[in-house]
């Protein structure tokens, strides 16, 4: 057997892989809400990234998609309870006062009685919107997306470069706007103007792009072999008509808003029109690649038990299953056994996937 | 291996050329370096070498640039990737991937090598520049010595003919510019490279050159020659030179050791007179830190430095990038807060004195001295600061013809060259007349010149009972100007006294003319040429 397929020889996985698998959670968790298997998703993930992540910068990235989802959670109660109706339930908690409303918004309702269903309905639909942002939260603190646009397909490299390049601004943009405020403490100004704050770092971010650029074209950037350009055009198409056709039929896949065939059949053409775009967008890119991430058997596993995840929570959404959609707000929330087994599959990564390098630090 | 045949650069919209008549060559293996003062164009030359001028920077070239038989008007610059590696000014405003590996090969990628030579060649490079420990680092966790040996490798790689540098160790401290400087010359003497560098610390890397182009800026003519003879009139010197030229040696030493030996006579003469140094007259105290302990995040940057600052007395802050010297000074305006300890300044706590009453005791000149600029033009920007400061119309203003005579009223703050705009945020700051004055590394990217004014007036204002701190790398700088150093080391004080005992004694921090006549007291050309005078 090869090196590349022992599990316990550490090497970083697949950028893709990582993705393929929290997109797999993902899906899994846009099937339920029940608060149970939810939580249990939410503590898969969680398991995995802390068993699994390096110590990179992005690796702590986690903790902020946590906070997010705690935001989102809070977000949905309050609006909730503003805007609660008697429609799920009748169990008063509290009243709120009522901010009467015009006559034209009459079917909305400001304050006023608030119900114990509203709110618990609204906390479920918040963790469920929470778990499924976490799942990418995972998918980022494992592989920085900057590692997953280096995977990307010869023909895709150059969108690719420009969005990496567009992460480490965004960043840096922040510390620039640090430095600036506290700049202004030296010049005697306690509040900021647009001008005082924004032109000085808008104008760093626009010198450094410049600087960015100047050096990426004397490093080779942009070397092409010369292809006609009716060529380049239908390949540009392609990938356009491509892209839209995969996030249709993602789409329509996780929302259920379309029917099975028609999303199914959407995704496949999709998938076709893009592929078949690569190919021949690749003829015109003479670049190598450095040391590619290879993909094994740890990735197939780990991307299996993703699709097992999402696989078993999906039939059973689809047969029927109880216990994935709870009969009301107030009772006690199932724990229905074949989803659980489901999810724990995606628990696979901690063990399957190999272990990180780890190196002295110098 | 690089020909310029009567190259003259306009850039759109100028009146005056940026580059007049330049014809020179460099042959096969040499390492040329260029130099000049500030936006004279020295930066403009090194890019015409890739052709990034004119085909990024836009404006016109006429005559003809060949590199490796390349003629740059049909070579665009990335098609000249593989004959030139080009390193700039920063080295993190270049990089393109985020670790250290995938730097080096991003160039390799590029222009299509083979993955195994990749892989190859990025081993060698690696253990070439030292950087086989970082290698999976990130390169914002680098230091400033692995960025820029990072830079070079990533240049290196792809095996170029041709390797431009643009001031690879101004913001280096002194050991970090050694282990650059140890790698090029690697490079040129292992391994053949043509090696075409522009530097103001001359005073580094002189010793290493074959060759001296020098752009004098404005339509004087570009000569080029052996270091030697060009040194003899170059009106940028390092001390070691200057040290020649007062002594009259002649062939001219370029490096300590050379000097060394032709100085026996020297230390003869002066051996029995002493420097003068005029001692600081000290007055009231103007800061204080006790036990002050600062972090971000986890990291310590701060641990445990005690020190006072008092009126007079110009006080030098050196040590190792990431050292805290930075910190140090950002701690004394009130821009981080204290973890444990304290810091004042003039008697009160800057975090909770109001900025208004801040800036009439302190002043700091910021690392990017850009951040204290708001303004579109000069005149604004002068105009904005005296109203800032509450100080009569037009003193900013005059403060700025003083540093720097001939800067246009018109220009934007960032078209202005790195020393010109220093001059600018150190005028906006010094108008306020604070009594104590910080200054974060305000050598980098000035010439001698712009230096030498730049000391007179720090000296200036310490005697007019000013207390000056400036926190810099160049040590020729600190013997000149400062009377006392504080050395941080991994956020602790390590040292701190009288400017000769500090730093005669280290080997790293020996300006050139201590290492010439140790163990004789002196530290500066000037002070040399005083104790002669007296002798005579």
């Amino acid at each position: 057997m090869r090196a590349v397929h022992h599990l316990t020889v550490p090497r970083a996985l697949h950028p893709g892989a990582w993705w393929l698998w929290s997109l797999g959670m993902a899906v899994a968790a846009s099937r339920t809400r029940n608060p149970v298997l939810l939580a249990l998703i939410l503590a898969v993930t969680g398991f995995v990234v802390a068993s699994r992540r390096s110590d990179a910068p992005w690796a702590h990235s986690y903790a902020a998609f946590l906070k997010l989802g705690l935001v989102v959670i809070g977000i949905r109660v309050v609006l909730q309870a503003l805007l609660s109706t008697r429609s799920q339930g009748n169990t008063v908690l509290f009243v709120l006062p009522q901010i009467p409303l015009p006559g034209w918004a009459s079917g909305v309702k400001l304050g006023g009685e608030v119900t114990a269903e509203a709110l618990i309905t609204a906390l479920y639909d918040g963790l469920q919107l929470a778990v499924m942002l976490c799942c990418i939260g995972a998918a980022n603190a494992l592989a920085s997306p900057r590692r997953l646009l280096k995977s990307l397909p010869g023909a895709l490299y150059e969108m690719g470069v420009a969005c990496v390049v567009a992460l480490t601004f965004a960043p840096q943009l922040v510390t620039d706007a640090r430095r600036v405020r506290a700049a202004r403490r030296l010049r005697g100004r306690t509040r900021g103007s647009f001008r005082t704050t924004a032109m000085p770092v808008l104008e760093g971010a626009l010198d450094r792009s410049v600087e960015l650029a100047a050096a990426m074209d004397s490093r080779g950037y942009g070397r092409t072999a010369q292809v006609p350009r009716h060529q380049r055009r239908l390949t540009g198409l392609c990938v356009l008509l491509g892209l839209l056709g995969i996030l249709l039929g993602v789409y329509a896949l996780l929302t259920d808003s379309m029917a099975f065939p028609l999303a199914a059949s959407a995704l496949s053409v999709g998938v076709l029109l893009a592929v078949g775009a690569m190919a021949v967008g690749r003829q015109r890119v003479t670049r190598t690649r450095y040391r590619p991430d290879p993909w094994a058997l740890p990735e197939w596993l780990v991307v299996a038990s993703g699709a097992i995840a999402a696989a078993a929570m999906a039939t059973a959404a689809a047969r029927g299953v109880s216990g994935l959609v709870l009969p009301g707000p107030l009772v006690v929330p199932p724990a229905p056994l074949v989803p659980i087994v489901g999810i724990l599959v995606g628990l696979a990564p901690a063990l399957v996937a190999p272990p990180l390098v780890k190196r002295a630090v110098a | 291996m690089i020909e310029f045949d009567r190259v003259t650069v306009t850039y759109d919209g100028a009146t005056e050329p940026a580059l007049q008549d330049v014809s020179f060559i460099v042959p096969e293996g040499e390492l040329a370096l260029v130099i000049g003062r500030t936006g004279s164009g020295k930066s403009t030359l090194l890019r015409a070498i890739n052709g990034l001028v004119p085909h990024f920077t836009g404006g016109t070239l006429t005559g003809r640039v060949l590199v490796d038989g390349r003629d740059t008007r049909d070579y665009r610059p990335r098609d000249l990737a593989d004959v030139v590696g080009m390193v700039g000014q920063d080295p993190m405003a270049g990089f393109v991937t985020d670790t250290v590996e995938d730097e080096l090969a991003y160039s390799m990628e590029s222009l299509g090598v083979a993955p195994d030579v990749m892989r190859r060649r990025v081993e060698e490079t690696l253990d070439l520049l030292g950087l086989a420990d970082v290698r999976d680092r990130a390169l914002t966790s680098l230091s400033g010595g692995q960025r820029q040996r990072t830079a070079i490798g990533a240049a290196l790689t792809s095996h170029p003919a041709v390797l431009v540098l643009d001031e690879p160790t101004s913001a280096l401290d002194p050991q970090a510019a050694e282990e650059v400087l140890a790698a090029l010359q690697r490079l040129v003497h292992d391994l053949g490279a043509t090696v075409v560098m522009a530097e103001h610390r001359l005073e580094r890397v002189i010793q290493y050159a074959d060759r001296v182009i020098e752009v004098p800026g404005g339509s004087a003519a570009v000569s080029t020659g052996l270091p030697a003879d060009q040194m003899v009139t170059a009106p940028v010197a390092p001390p070691v030179v200057e040290l020649g030229r007062l002594a009259g040696w002649s062939p001219l030493p370029l490096s300590v050791r050379d000097a060394r030996r032709a100085a026996v006579a020297l230390r003869s003469r002066l051996d029995t007179s002493a420097p003068v140094r005029p001692a600081a007259s000290l007055g009231d105290e103007l800061a204080r830190c006790t036990d002050l302990v600062v972090g971000y995040g986890n990291v310590i940057a701060l641990r445990g430095v005690s020190v006072s600052i008092r009126s007079g007395e110009v006080v030098a802050l050196m040590g190792r990038n990431g050292a805290g010297k930075s910190t140090l000074l950002n701690a004394l305006v009130g821009i981080l807060p204290a973890r444990s300890g304290t810091a004042t300044t003039a008697g009160a706590d800057p975090r909770s004195t109001k900025p208004s009453k801040l800036v009439k005791a302190v002043g700091l000149v910021p690392q990017e001295p850009a951040d204290l600029l708001y303004a579109a033009t000069v005149a604004d920007e002068c105009a904005s600061a005296d109203s800032d400061f509450r100080v009569t119309p037009g003193s900013c203003r005059a403060l700025l013809t003083r540093l720097a005579p001939d800067i246009d009223d018109r220009m934007h703050p960032r078209d202005l060259s790195e020393g010109q705009r220093l001059c600018l945020a150190l005028a906006v700051v010094l108008c306020g007349a604070p009594p104590l004055l910080l200054l974060d590394e305000p050598t980098r990217g000035l010439d001698y010149g712009a230096k030498r004014r730049l000391v007179e007036i720090l000296r200036e204002l310490a005697a007019a009972g000013h207390a000056v701190v400036l926190s810099t790398h160049d040590v020729e700088m600190v013997a000149e100007v400062a009377s006392r150093v504080l050395v941080l080391a991994d956020g602790e004080l390590v040292s701190d006294g009288e400017t000769a005992t500090v730093i005669a004694g280290s080997p790293a921090f020996a300006p050139q003319v201590a290492k010439i006549l140790a163990p004789l007291p002196f530290l500066t050309v000037g002070e040399v040429a005083t104790a002669l005078e007296r002798a005579s």
